[in-house]
């Protein structure tokens, strides 16, 4: 097979459930060994995406092929390739670490020794392997992940789809899952996933903003950096929201985001627009420590892009 | 189909069933729950039974005995007899079902010793009405005084013979209807049977819905049959242990006699198992809530299993159209063999129409569970 073809290729994707339009019209192509992210707000089709891309959920229309499998008309070919880690945990919660693994090993018919030796790999390397006889019921909320992952890998999938792995994760949990899937991919695993964590979406190949069932932009992060119209100007102030009240709708200025200290201003020309909002928040007896030019976050150019559809729709 | 998935599958539901302490105790005290309950709660009707009295002593006590069965509505008393070869004739001819004799030194031992021992002869012909006859009779000595022990005299067919008394500890059960139970219990383990082996599988696939496991599950390249003989091989196990627990139940403490062999018990009991964990299974892939699947299995097995299958209600007293709806009832067949085993001691080969219908009905219900699984979400 051409190793430069995309390893998925998803065509006018489309999936209604009665009056919602879950995805409509999806198009996008994942290249061999990269991790590509599927970012958008609630209910923008990510999880059925995914469903379908794992061969659980038939598609109204449109057409998947993973690794030269046609997953519509043949789901359960791609299923040895492919492993799904859904959003809501999966495993059995009444089963211990070991015996969840040895289940999903043994339903891909891995050996056991080879099971063995992943288990413990992958379980040292996210810092659980003193907890394999514990109730997988009674792990934390970022072990459970890690356990998922653990035998989402147990077997060797061309194909990873996560779906949120790291929603309600701790930071620590966080940054070890984030560490095997940089080694995974170093081993040539091509990772989707979504996550509702825009800085995540930073450390992914290549992202495709999703809303509404349809891709807004698709591109490597720093491209889509470049997409967003305009520059980044950050307020520091202790009360961000008198801030965006006292500049929304100014000249120059079309989007005010809230962040922890203060508000992203995205505007047209920062060299005018610096002293113009200075004035304005002096005279609005706003207090704020300095305005400078910043470099835009993912967070930022996705909210700034989803609000620009918003206009344009 | 790979032996090494459905193996992964029951073993993963063995270590569920076990973790679940509660709904294993429930799944292995059913059987008792069950067969005292309806085994005790059979009760049919008997109404003004006619009765011989002999009573060898003529005392106030043994009058106000009999009195008790004069103002019984299952009683009539028709005769009183002087004699036992009167009273022996008057049974013999069919004048009344039930003969009481109280013996001569009734008032005697009842005041000394605080127990005397009434005796009752019954027309043996007709199993069920003796029996219930008997519990019956042993009610109302037992309301006269807790103390009159009452000796049961079977008079079977119409020679004379020998009459043997016989003990009976009447006095601790009420409707203890002995041998009519050798007739409807068995039928009533395959009630039971059908009652609990459709309960066990009708949640296994509904919890994997509700539990959130599902998803992941159809995720893999476990084939439905897997899934299917994985989750039904360590709830068949459980059902042996049930019918075990069943069919002891009815031999030791019943005390149905049992005349078949247990190799032939084991193979049936095994196909019918299979029938009705099947059935549950089947269920519980078209409906995906535990408690849906659940009530479901209970209406499609209790119902037509209690009225239907012949174990209780004969099927050829039904009408015609009823009648011909049994022969669509699973259980109706194990009622046929189980009683055929018990009383019978039948085997395979005479039981072979029955089988080869049970063989029928559970490829059937197999083949149907299989395909409605579809490995998807939508
Ligand atoms: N099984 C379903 N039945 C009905 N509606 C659904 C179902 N799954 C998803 N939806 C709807 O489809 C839309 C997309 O959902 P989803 O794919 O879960 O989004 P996301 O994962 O991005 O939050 C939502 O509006 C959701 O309500
Ligand atoms: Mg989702």
């Amino acid at each position: 097979m051409n190793a430069a073809a995309p390893i998925v290729s998803a065509k006018a994707l489309t999936k209604r459930f009665a009056e919602t339009a879950a995805v409509d019209g999806l198009s996008f192509t994942v290249n061999r060994g990269e991790i590509f992210g599927l970012v958008g707000p609630d209910g923008a089709g990510k999880t059925t995406t995914m469903r379908m891309l794992a061969g659980v959920l038939p598609p109204d229309t449109g057409s998947i092929v993973v690794d030269g499998i046609d997953v519509v008309s043949k789901p359960e070919e791609g299923k040895q390739h492919i492993s799904y880690m859904p959003q809501r945990f999966g495993l059995y919660e009444d089963l211990t670490v070991d015996e969840n693994i040895r289940f999903y090993a043994d339903l891909f018919e891995v050996a056991a020794g080879v099971r063995e030796e992943r288990a413990q790999r992958l379980l040292t390397a996210s810092g659980m392997s003193q907890f394999r006889s514990r109730l997988a019921g009674q792990l934390s909320g970022g072990m459970k992940q890690k356990l998922g992952l653990t035998c989402a890998l147990v077997h060797t999938p061309k194909i990873l789809l996560l779906d949120e792995p790291t929603t309600g994760v701790d930071p620590v949990s966080r940054r070890d899952f984030w560490r095997i899937l940089y080694g995974l991919r170093e081993q040539g695993v091509t990772i989707l996933i979504t996550t509702a964590y825009l800085d995540e979406a930073e450390r992914c190949n290549r992202l495709a903003l999703l809303h509404a069932g349809r891709i807004l932009y698709c591109d490597t992060p720093v491209a889509l950096k470049q997409r967003m119209p305009g520059a980044l100007l950050v307020i520091s102030s202790p009360a961000g929201r008198k801030v965006r009240a006292a500049i929304v709708g100014q000249a120059g200025v079309s989007n005010v985001i809230l962040v922890g200290d203060g508000v992203h201003v995205v505007v047209d020309d920062p060299h005018t627009c610096i002293p113009e909002l200075g004035d304005a928040l002096q005279r609005a007896g706003v207090p704020f420590t300095g305005i400078v030019a910043g470099e835009p976050s993912i967070e930022d150019v996705f909210v700034s892009l989803l609000e620009n559809t918003g206009k344009t729709q | 189909m790979k032996l090494r998935r459905l193996r992964a599958i029951a073993i993963k539901e063995i270590l569920q069933i076990w973790r679940d302490p509660r709904s294993l105790m429930i799944a292995l005290l059913l059987p008792f729950t069950q067969m005292f309950l309806l085994g005790y709660g059979v009760n049919l009707d008997l109404k003004h039974l006619p009765v011989c009295t002999f009573d060898r002593e003529g005392s106030q006590l043994s009058q106000a005995l009999l009195k008790h069965f004069q103002a019984s509505q299952y009683f009539a008393i028709v005769r009183n007899v002087a004699s036992y070869p009167q009273l022996v004739s008057a049974i013999d001819h069919a004048t009344c079902g039930l003969a009481i004799v109280i013996p001569p030194d009734f008032s005697e031992r009842l005041n000394e010793t605080g127990t005397a021992p009434v005796q009752a002869i019954l027309d043996g012909t007709d199993d069920n009405t003796a029996n219930i006859a008997f519990g019956y009779a042993a009610a109302v000595v037992e309301s006269y005084s807790a103390d009159v022990q009452l000796n049961w005299l079977d008079r079977q067919g119409r020679q004379l013979q020998q009459i043997q008394p016989m003990s009976v500890q009447s006095r601790v059960w009420f409707n203890e209807d002995l041998e009519s139970r050798n007739f409807i219990i068995p039928g009533l383990v395959a009630v039971i049977m059908a009652l609990i082996g459709a309960q066990l599988t009708s949640l296994t696939i509904s919890r994997e819905w509700e539990r959130g496991t599902m998803e992941l599950l159809v995720s893999t390249p476990v084939r439905p049959i897997e899934l299917m003989f994985g989750k039904l091989a360590p709830y068949l196990v459980l059902g042996w242990v049930d019918a075990a627990f069943c069919v002891g139940i009815a031999t030791l403490w019943f005390g149905v006699p049992f005349q078949g062999t247990l190799l032939t018990l084991f193979l049936t009991t095994t196909l019918f198992l299979t029938v009705v964990l099947s059935l549950g299974y089947l269920l519980s892939v078209l409906i995906r809530s535990q408690v849906g699947a659940s009530q479901i299995a209970l209406l499609v097995t209790m119902m037509p299993t209690t009225l239907l299958s012949g174990y209780i209600f004969p099927i050829d007293q039904m009408p015609k159209f009823i009648r011909a709806l049994t022969y669509l009832l699973y259980s109706r067949y194990f009622v046929t063999i189980i009683k055929a085993i018990f009383l019978k001691g039948s085997g395979i080969s005479e039981l072979m129409t029955p089988i080869l219908f049970l063989i029928v009905y559970a490829v059937a219900v197999m083949c149907l569970a299989a395909r409605a699984l579809r490995k998807s979400l939508g």
